[in-house]
């Protein structure tokens, strides 16, 4: 058993704790072009500064986490009738309805973005249509705003919305809302004081699981938000490839870390709660 | 009872609709004898011709399967320790850390996780001199992402089944190893099969941390299609795509008959 644990404590402990101490020290150092690696090590603080000082930081953040609770707001609206509607569907129909869900999860990420990219172009067949069918004559470019961004993360993470939600759903007692209707609840009424305080589990999962990963979204920025939506994933990215300015990018992901560990735990908690109620 | 069938079937068919409509027009455009995804030229497979035969594409994939190859079978292997650990060790100093970092790869934004590894990996050859980035770099990154997923199937199975057979097994005098080996390990393997395949779609589909950890002489097939869809719609990469759901679509199918089978 000792061997079982340490296994995995060691791999972990090396290849994901250790590089964040790593991350940290280069946070606090400075960019020095010349050297390879192009970093000098010190103590400042200049980079932290720089990233809560620089409106064009201050804004990339804002917006991140702005454009991460909307979608995830979205992928809640969109994934909770869903996840209703397949766990009341005939137990032997679940199966492949469940499996329909994850189907786009085991393709492609950067395939599944991608495929907007066709869609909501200029002359995308998005408009081509809302030009064919006259709902809009002159339909403005979906591509390159911060709604195509929006679309990209609902699309993209909408498996991790339904199946928390599906799994706290399907083993909701039906004989709840049986007594409710006898005692006089309305359907809505039933559902909003049986069905919808008994799924928080299933919502709390799914919204951490949608929204942690989007603050931090690079492809979808990337490929569908063009230069206008500046998400904080992408500021990382373009500082580290781009301007090749690691501690800069060290200092963004510190802070993204400090940002998001607070979500992280409380998804871990969840989850161990979750496994031990089985 | 019929207005709800009827919202049922509204509201599932939207959300397939959403989740569908675009791959299977990406699907139907790689079709197109056109150049253009926004005009329909006609049915032509000249863009399978074209992939079939695009030597740096297949280079690509080759490398990007050998890896998940590798990256899959070390994070079963891990994630199959780790999930057992969870669900059956006794406590132990360093449990909660333990399990936050087991399942904290799961959500953790890549590029984080990119950028933490790429210093791991320069201060090693720093000062050892290696590992040189590439092949085994990007190995060892997917399998610390991939080890949460194949983990949390383990434990959730483990949590599942019956500890009294593991129990008996013992009082009949067997050895923890030995239960473990005839008991357990054939109980769960449906579990680790369906992790190991998690793993190594994960691994096939990886851009983010691949970018960071390659280095400069590995091309894997995400980055491939990366660099070419930047530059816009690409009928080959419309032919890639078609291939991966339908491969994905049968991985999928034996992966729930893996898991659904009863042993």
């Amino acid at each position: 058993m000792r061997f079982v644990i340490a296994l995995p404590f060691l791999w972990l402990g090396v290849f994901f704790l250790l590089p964040f101490a790593l991350v940290l020290m280069i946070a606090f150092g400075s960019n020095a072009p010349d050297s390879v690696p192009p970093v000098e090590l010190g103590a400042s603080l200049k980079n932290f500064k720089l990233l809560f000082t620089d409106d064009l930081y201050l804004a990339a953040w804002l917006t991140s986490l702005r454009i991460a609770a909307t979608s995830t707001l979205a992928a809640l609206l969109l994934g909770y009738p869903m996840a209703y509607a397949i766990a009341r569907a005939a137990p032997a129909r679940r199966p492949l309805l469940l499996m329909l869900v994850v189907l786009p999860f085991w393709t492609s990420f950067l395939i599944r973005v991608y495929a907007w990219m066709g869609l909501l172009d200029e002359n995308g067949l998005l408009n081509q249509f809302l030009r064919w069918s006259g709902i809009a004559s002159d339909p403005g470019t979906i591509l390159g705003t911060e709604w195509a961004v929006h679309l990209g993360i609902v699309y993209a993470y909408l498996p991790f919305m339904v199946l928390p939600l599906y799994a706290t759903l399907e083993k909701l007692d039906t004989g709840l809302l049986e007594a409710a209707a006898d005692l006089g609840a309305t359907p809505l009424k039933a559902f909003l004081t049986v069905t919808l305080p008994l799924s928080v589990p299933g919502i709390v999962a799914g919204c951490l699981l949608v929204f942690i990963p989007s603050v931090g979204e690079f492809v979808i920025p990337d490929l569908l938000g063009g230069t206008q939506t500046l998400m904080i994933g992408k500021v990382l990215w373009d500082e580290f490839f781009t301007n090749a300015d690691w501690p800069l990018a060290s200092a963004v992901a510190i802070c993204l870390l400090a940002l998001l560990v607070g979500p992280i735990m409380l998804f871990q908690r969840h989850q161990a709660r979750s496994l031990e109620r089985r | 009872m019929i207005g709800r069938a009827r919202f049922a079937f509204t509201v599932l068919g939207f959300g397939y609709a959403f989740l569908y409509l675009p791959l299977v027009l990406v699907m139907i455009y790689s079709f197109n004898e056109s150049r253009l995804v926004t005009v329909w030229g006609g049915f032509s497979t000249k863009w399978w011709s074209a992939l079939l035969t695009n030597e740096a594409m297949l280079q690509a994939a080759w490398l990007s399967l050998r890896i998940a190859f590798v990256s899959a079978t070390a994070a079963a292997l891990i994630g199959l320790a780790a999930g057992y650990a969870l669900a059956r060790a006794p406590p132990f100093p360093g449990r909660s850390l333990f399990g936050g970092m087991v399942i904290a790869p799961m959500v953790m934004p890549e590029v984080v996780m990119g950028i933490s590894m790429l210093l791991l990996f320069v201060g090693a050859e720093r000062l050892f001199g290696g590992p040189e980035r590439g092949f085994l770099t990007i190995a060892i990154a997917h399998t610390t992402f991939s080890i949460a997923f194949v983990a949390i199937v383990v434990q959730a199975r483990l949590a599942d089944f019956d500890r009294s057979l593991e129990e008996a097994a013992m009082d009949l005098g067997a050895t923890p190893w030995v239960t473990f080996l005839t008991v357990t390990l054939p109980l769960i393997a449906p579990a680790v099969g369906s992790g190991w395949l998690l793993a190594f779609t994960l691994s096939l589909d990886d851009l983010i941390m691949t970018q960071f950890v390659a280095g400069a002489q590995s091309q894997t097939l995400p980055m491939r299609v990366y660099s070419s869809v930047r530059l816009g719609v690409d009928p080959q990469i419309n032919v890639l795509a078609t291939v991966i759901v339908v491969v994905a679509a049968c991985a999928l199918i034996f992966s729930g008959w893996l898991t659904r089978r009863k042993v």
